[in-house]
């Protein structure tokens, strides 16, 4: 079956068989910045935005949202153009192995769309779900901290 | 000398690629006609398979390859990534007809798509012949149980009783030791089954290049292992294989081990085109490594001043299946816990290391110490309380000083004699007060602060590791220098997430003096770049980090002789690297490294200015920490929360205090995820009952305490720009230091990790009777 999608503001059309999980359909597509491997919705590297609500991608049947706008973290920013957050989690060593780091940047990002000023309790759990093996979360949290300064400051 | 570069916090030179969703890891790439290759496993903890009939899965479109015993090489090797000749038994095939664990190879099929593959592999009827099967080491080496390796393999201790290995160290007399203490402990402790859990899980590609060569893309901690092993199990040579390692999610020794790179290989061999494999999380859990569990018991004694005038360690190391790392794991759970107290003369280490019918443990962060010190650290405590010492004191006492040696040091190394070693840099006596502070710990220990039914308890540990593998690891790197005054730095070393390659370019923008920005870093590739025997051992900073910095003083003197000529002078002594320029203090003259490659190019003398160097040590410089844990324990539920955790460590010169924190941070977040809740439940028959994160809990974001990493710089003589390791210590103290803060809290000690509510209640009732 077709679907279509916006795509870190692009359309997209994927012949997909019916059964797929959106995260294969992403991968298959060439969206390898979205990861994944636990499938079952509790690792969190497969987080993606959906209508702009972070949504683990392994869970969502690709057919079931036909038409949806979503955000990959290269929808935040690229190499060249890196985002607050993206620059954030580079200078505050908050990326290490970096598997878990695209998805939990969108988490964080979702958060500071809806919470501009959150507290740490609130940057924890916003992350929860982003499993991350290597750096013990702490430097994650001081990034998104001060992502929030460059964010204010307009950089 | 002022320091330029190190010390600083350059940013991780990946970091961006990896937050921006470069396609950078091993299966991010795509080839055109891929086949997906998907493992069928055993049901049975111990079978012999008689007959497996796989014409049917053949026959499904899509199919290209079932892969069983019957078809591939039976080539005995073992998994264990370790260098020539492994002291691992050779006790593996790609295949066997001979299962030994829930989650032994079978079969594997190669087809055009994953669902293509899963399907043939329902259709693969086999017959097995069920033996019994033995899961508990104790009873593994009692005559009559189930031989596990009856084809008695290469580097086996004693097949016949399943033993992998077995060690035993002495040096004085320990019976004696303990004959003249005045008070003696003995404590035993079990560890349990843990999985690394790299957020990546095991992933690799092959392809023929243009020339017919094998390509191997895999997510491994040691490309040129894998290149070795691979052509030992295929039967070709190293020169028909090229190992790439992209960017590694994650591996903390999991990806020490030739798991599917083997597979991948020979299914490109055989049929000429790309091969993937890539492991789920599931097949992570029951079929890649585990953590060795071991049962070790410590008895310590000591005279009434503190001195301990004897120690004696016996581990038992439960190795599953296969023997990957059982000895050398075993060997460390000794030599890098017994020096550390090297002021008793009289010390023993055995260790027994045996098959079981469960999974297969191999190499895992920490590699037998985080066992060893365990155990080793809360007899400490129990120590110090018969004699009425507060357990800062007992160890201030007994510690290992730069200057001093231990003879374990020689007596054991990795499954083999070790070298002769004395302490060239040490801060134990600083990390202990630092850490002691950070934490309030005079102030909190034996308070047992209630709220309801909460207890607060503060306890500590303290640890040593080792740098790198004396006389055995060796890493190299070349350099080349470039007209706009950058370098190329090729080195066979394995970064996986460390930020191994920007410690690599500070070290030789320090050499250089130049911006580590201008320092460009190609990692292991086995086309391309030197040797190295890869991530492990806490070996990235040291053994690699120093084969860069040889080369790069080798590449300084090309420079200097160059800029000498240019400055028509007589000989380059006091000339100074610094910001891409050389100087001549004695002149005032300077030419820029950018001047000097475009005068080596194109002007006189011409020729490309490049070095070539190695580093194998004879030491392995141990890094020391203090670990210090508040805790809050509730008597009615049994759960134990961390509130604050200070880990004070000395690892010499701090090159990127940033990534230095990192590697601190995410050991001890691991550390306490397996002290209180990650470990493997298995049903009767062997199988892992829990192969995911539902079930088996990793820490998460909202479980960490307040962390705080205490960094005490120390000049290590031997290691790169006085430089030593720091990524595998701080595992080894949460199971030790929580242990000993619940007993400060509770007067609890359990005999096991995790510490999981219900035996935090069943020891409390215990106690109350
Ligand atoms: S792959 Fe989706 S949450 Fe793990
Ligand atoms: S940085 Fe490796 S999993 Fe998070």
């Amino acid at each position: 079956m077709k679907v279509h999608y916006k795509i870190n503001g692009k359309d997209y059309e994927f012949d997909i068989h019916p059964g797929k999980v959106l995260l294969d359909v992403l991968r298959e597509n060439g969206f390898t910045e979205v990861k994944g491997n636990c499938y079952m919705g509790t690792c969190g590297a497969c987080t993606v935005l959906i209508n702009g609500t972070p949504k683990t991608s392994c869970t969502v049947l690709a057919a079931q949202i036909n038409g949806a706008e979503i955000t990959t973290v290269k929808g935040l920013g690229d190499i060249l153009n890196p985002h607050p957050l993206q620059k954030a989690f580079v200078e505050k060593g908050a990326v290490q192995c970096g598997y878990c780091t695209p998805g939990t940047i969108l988490a964080a990002y979702a958060l500071l769309k809806e919470n501009p000023n959150p507290t740490d309790e609130d940057i924890k759990k916003a992350i929860d779900g982003n499993l991350c093996r290597c750096t013990g979360y702490v430097q994650q949290v001081e990034a998104i901290k001060y992502a929030i300064t460059l964010l204010k400051e307009g950089k | 000398m002022e320091k330029q570069v190190i010390g600083k916090n350059v940013e991780k030179i990946d970091a961006l690629a990896l937050a921006t969703g470069q396609p950078v890891y091993a299966d991010d790439i795509k080839l055109p006609n891929t086949l997906h290759i998907k493992f069928l496993y055993s049901p049975h903890a111990n079978a012999i398979i008689e007959d497996i009939d796989t014409t049917e899965a053949e026959k499904l479109p899509g199919v290209h390859m079932v892969l069983t015993y019957k078809n591939t090489p039976q080539v005995y090797h073992t998994t264990a990534g370790q260098g020539w000749p492994e002291p691992s038994p050779y006790d593996t095939c790609m295949f066997n007809q001979h299962v030994r664990f829930v989650g032994d190879r079978v079969a594997a099929v190669a087809a055009e798509s994953e669902e293509i593959a899963l399907e043939a592999l329902k259709l693969i009827k086999v017959k097995y012949n069920v033996l019994p099967a033995v899961f508990d080491p104790e009873e593994a080496m009692k005559e009559g149980a189930p031989i596990i390796h009856e084809e008695n393999p290469q580097g086996t201790y004693d097949a016949k009783r399943n033993l992998v290995a077995h060690i035993e160290v002495k040096a004085g007399d320990v019976e004696k030791g303990f004959e003249e203490a005045d008070v003696v402990v003995e404590h035993t402790f079990e560890t349990q089954f843990a999985q690394h859990c790299p957020i990546e899980t095991h992933a690799t590609i092959s392809y023929l290049d243009e020339n017919g060569r094998i390509v191997i893309r895999s997510s491994t901690q040691v490309p040129f292992h894998v290149r070795r092993i691979v052509a030992q199990v295929l039967g070709i040579p190293v020169s028909q294989i090229r190992v790439i390692k992209p960017r590694i999610g994650g591996g903390f020794g999991s990806k020490q081990e030739i798991i599917l790179e083997e597979v991948c290989a020979f299914v490109t061999m055989k049929t000429g085109r790309p091969a993937r494999a890539v492991y789920t999380r599931e097949e992570e859990f029951i079929s890649s490594r585990t953590r060795h569990p071991m049962k070790i018991t410590v008895k310590i004694g000591a005279k009434k001043d503190g001195r301990f005038t004897a120690i004696k360690m016996y581990a038992l190391s439960n190795t599953g299946a296969y023997g990957t790392h059982g000895l050398t794991v075993a060997s460390n759970t000794g030599s890098k816990t017994l020096p550390l107290y090297n002021k008793a003369p009289n010390v023993e280490f055995v260790a027994d290391v045996v098959y079981t019918n469960l999974p297969v443990p191999g190499a895992y962060r920490g590699y037998g110490a985080t066992q060893g010190y365990a155990c080793l650290e809360q007899t400490v405590d129990m120590v110090a309380e018969k004699l009425g010492l507060d357990p800062i004191a007992i160890r201030k006492i007994n510690h290992i000083r730069k200057g001093e040696t231990s003879p374990i040091f020689e007596a054991l190394g990795e499954g083999r004699e070790g070298v002769v070693q004395y302490i060239e840099s040490e801060a134990v006596d600083k990390l202990l007060e630092l850490g002691a502070k950070e934490i309030g710990f005079y102030e909190k220990w034996g308070k047992k602060v209630r709220n309801g039914s909460k207890v607060r308890g503060v306890g500590m540990s303290l640890h040593m590791q080792g740098s790198g593998i004396p006389k055995i690891d060796m890493g190299s790197a070349s350099i080349k220098l470039n007209e706009d005054g950058s370098v190329n730095v090729l080195y066979g070393g394995t970064d996986i997430g460390t930020g191994l390659d920007t410690v690599v370019a500070q070290i030789v923008g320090e050499v250089l003096g130049i911006d580590p920005k201008k320092v460009i870093v190609y990692p292991s590739d086995t086309d391309i770049t030197p040797f190295d025997k890869g991530a492990y051992a806490s070996s990235g900073t040291f053994i690699s980090g120093s084969a860069v910095y040889n080369t790069a003083l080798k590449l300084r003197d090309q420079i200097l002789e160059v800029a000498k000529d240019m400055f028509g002078e007589q000989d380059s002594k006091d000339y100074i690297l610094k910001d891409g320029f050389v100087i001549s203090p004695r002149s005032g003259k300077r030419v820029s490294l950018s001047e000097i490659a475009y005068d080596t190019f194109y002007v006189k003398k011409q020729k490309q200015i490049m070095a070539v160097g190695s580093f194998v040590s004879e030491s392995s410089p141990p890094p020391f920490a203090a670990h210090f844990v508040e805790i809050e324990v509730d008597e009615e539920t049994g759960v134990i929360t961390p509130i604050k955790y200070v880990a004070a460590v000395d690892c010499g010169v701090v090159i990127n205090p940033e990534l230095t924190k990192g590697q601190i941070i995410g050991a001890i977040v691991n550390g306490i995820g397996y002290a209180l809740t990650e470990e493997y439940k298995f049903g009767e028959n062997g199988k892992v009952l829990n192969p995911n994160f539902m079930e088996y809990r990793i820490p998460s974001s909202r479980d960490i305490p307040e962390i705080v990493p205490i960094l005490v710089e120390t000049y290590e003589p031997t290691g790169p720009l006085g430089a030593k390791s720091v990524s595998e210590i701080n595992i080894n103290g949460p199971i030790p230091a929580i242990g000993n803060a619940l007993y400060d809290a509770l007067g609890i000690r359990l005999g096991s990790s995790p510490y999981t509510p219900d035996k935090v209640l069943k020891a409390l009732k215990e106690k109350r009777k």
